[in-house]
């Protein structure tokens, strides 16, 4: 177990270092990091000024030096926009997508779970391709068109629910949906095909064979069987929303990390942008290995796989 | 016969083959079939809704933008930059995915577990922030944009075809060839590419409609091909803040794109039906 937990721990800070290094290169690829950070206006002293502050006239193996030491003391630079630390900034918005991605994670349960029991128990019925259909449709429409589409609706049409930015209860109402839908159409065909293969297991029909009822053994016997390949998608689905955040946070103004990800993108906000990243992908990666962590504790074949 | 093969021809989507040959044939023609100039500004008749609502004309059948633009002409102009883009992203992305699978799975070895387990830290990983990223670095344009997108699936084009070849890899002509002196990359290159190359073009055909959407979502984020250049996630993007007055702004340009991922989608489960049915599970 030990050894496992080393191994994946190891893996996840090999890629981290990776990335940094993609950062720290692609800052470069197109000329001078201190180009992405200067002011159209800038003078050729304010260039050379910020060149001597950041190290970048030293040579580059000292300048990555510079740039992982800093990494390694939380110090990814300074916000062009918001003129502070841009580590500061991104904590300051995390909070509030951590308010979004859970309801959207449970909104996308409620809805997937239900639609793929049907589908596999009515198995190519009316119902299964209904709910086939809404896979399909799910999968070819862009999160944030259904957003905008959602806000005419809802907020403009009807005038039932807010459009923008946090607020009471029902400012998360649309924000949740549009960011949850991203996933149903996967979730959905998971749970259907997972659930058709447990129904045609042994201890199923021994269940049946007692006498149980339909619904005892499909949605208890089943049903608990089948959703565990969900459970172990976990993390995967937590790097999908959160990559998902950044178009339903720009579409609802709302202000958590993933609207920062694309004001960083709009404002040409370099160093805000890779702390952005990097602090992204550092929660990914935690959250996959504490479930692969997790899931090897309850699984003891996947251990020694 | 008492089963016909599924997705044969008979079994074609009529209505998806329609959609995307009316896409093709409308952008390959786009000056041609444009009633407007997709970026020509006329202010006076800006904001003019499609031609079946009240204050609506046939001159704009969809209507005017903010600036007195067509939007049925830049929806066709858009039209073109989809398809460049998804073709250019595809063949970028599949040709490396294409490569690195047939090397991995013909190689086999510490090679074959190296690339594997950088396929799935790829996978694992949110790409899309790299694209964004390359964005900002390298700025706006169709390069960007293939270099990003191909970030994002060449892992996907990788891992399956690696699982092909190990399957053509096992089989006798391969070890034929060998026996008769053929060399490791000319046997990669006229042995086990043709035969991974039904495969490859399935994957190919169902990934365009989620470039599509790659490409439409980056534009709606600001990093996609730069403006005055129409495309739809942009012209959804433009719209979004006018959607209380002009809801067609950005519903119309977003249901072209949801119709055509959509055409392509099934035309894809059709194709991968026809040519590679195992292909199902992935």
């Amino acid at each position: 177990m030990q050894r496992y937990i080393l191994r994946r721990v190891v893996q996840s800070v090999a890629l981290l270092f990776v990335l940094a290094l993609i950062i720290f290169a692609l800052a470069r690829v197109s000329g001078n990091p201190a180009d992405l950070l200067l002011r159209e206006d800038a003078t050729q002293e304010d260039r050379a000024h910020l060149l001597r502050v950041l190290g970048l006239d030293r040579p580059v193996h000292e300048q990555l030096y510079l740039f992982l030491a800093g990494a390694l003391r939380g110090d990814l630079g300074e916000s062009i926009r918001y003129r502070k630390p841009a580590v500061e900034v991104f904590f300051e918005r995390l909070p509030n997508t951590l308010k979004l991605l859970p309801l959207a994670m449970v909104g996308a349960l409620v809805i997937a779970i239900p639609l793929g029991v049907l589908a596999a128990v009515y198995r190519g019925t009316f119902v299964d391709r209904a709910s086939g259909a809404i896979a399909v449709l799910g999968l070819a429409t862009p999160s944030f068109w259904l957003g905008i589409v959602l806000i005419y609706i809802f907020s403009i049409k009807l005038g039932v629910l807010p459009s923008s930015r946090m607020g009471g209860p029902s400012h998360y109402v649309l924000p949740a949906i549009t960011l949850g839908l991203f996933l149903v159409a996967g979730m959905m065909r998971l749970v259907r095909s997972s659930l058709l293969e447990v129904m045609g297991s042994e201890f199923v029909k021994l269940a049946r064979i007692k006498g149980l009822s339909q619904t005892v053994v499909i949605w208890k016997h089943c049903l608990s069987n089948a959703l565990i390949p969900v459970t172990t998608l976990f993390g995967v689905y937590f790097a999908l929303l959160i990559t998902g955040a950044i178009v339903t946070e720009t579409v609802f103004a709302w202000p958590g990390v993933g609207r920062l990800t694309y004001e960083a993108v709009i404002f040409r906000d370099y160093p805000m942008l890779q702390a952005v990243i990097l602090l992204k992908a550092i929660l990914v990666l935690g959250v996959n290995l504490s479930v692969d962590i997790l899931y090897a504790y309850l699984d003891p074949r996947v251990r020694y796989a | 016969m008492a089963h016909p093969p599924r997705g044969d021809l008979a079994r074609l989507p009529w209505v998806s083959f329609l959609i995307i040959a009316v896409l093709v044939v409308v952008a390959v023609l786009a000056p041609l079939v444009a009633p407007h100039s997709p970026t020509e500004q006329s202010l006076p008749d800006k904001l003019r809704p499609p031609a079946w609502q009240e204050g609506g004309s046939t001159n704009h059948l969809l209507g005017t933008d903010v600036l007195g633009r067509d939007v049925l002409s830049r929806l066709i102009y858009g039209a073109r930059v989809s398809l460049i883009v998804a073709a250019a992203a595809l063949l970028a992305g599949g040709g490396v995915g294409l490569m690195v699978g047939i090397v991995s799975g013909y190689v086999g070895g510490r090679v074959d577990s190296f690339l594997m387990r950088v396929v799935d830290a790829t996978l694992t990983f949110p790409t899309i922030l790299i694209a964004l990223l390359l964005a900002v670095s390298m700025g706006q344009g169709l390069q960007t944009i293939a270099i990003a997108i191909t970030v994002l699936i060449w892992a996907r084009f990788a891992r399956v075809v690696r699982g092909e070849v190990l399957s053509v890899k096992a089989r006798d002509f391969v070890a034929l060839a060998r026996v008769h002196g053929c060399s490791h990359p000319r046997i990669m290159a006229i042995h086990i590419v043709p035969n991974v190359l039904n495969t490859f073009m399935v994957l190919l055909t169902l990934h365009i409609g989620f470039v599509i959407i790659v490409e439409a979502s980056l534009s709606f984020l600001g990093a996609g091909i730069p403006p005055p250049t129409p495309s739809w996630g942009q012209m959804v993007a433009d719209g979004r803040s006018h959607i209380a007055s002009a809801w067609w702004l950005a519903v119309v340009p977003g249901a072209a794109i949801v119709l055509v991922v959509l055409a392509f989608n099934l035309f894809g489960d059709w194709l991968r039906d026809w040519l590679d049915p195992r292909l199902r599970q992935v």
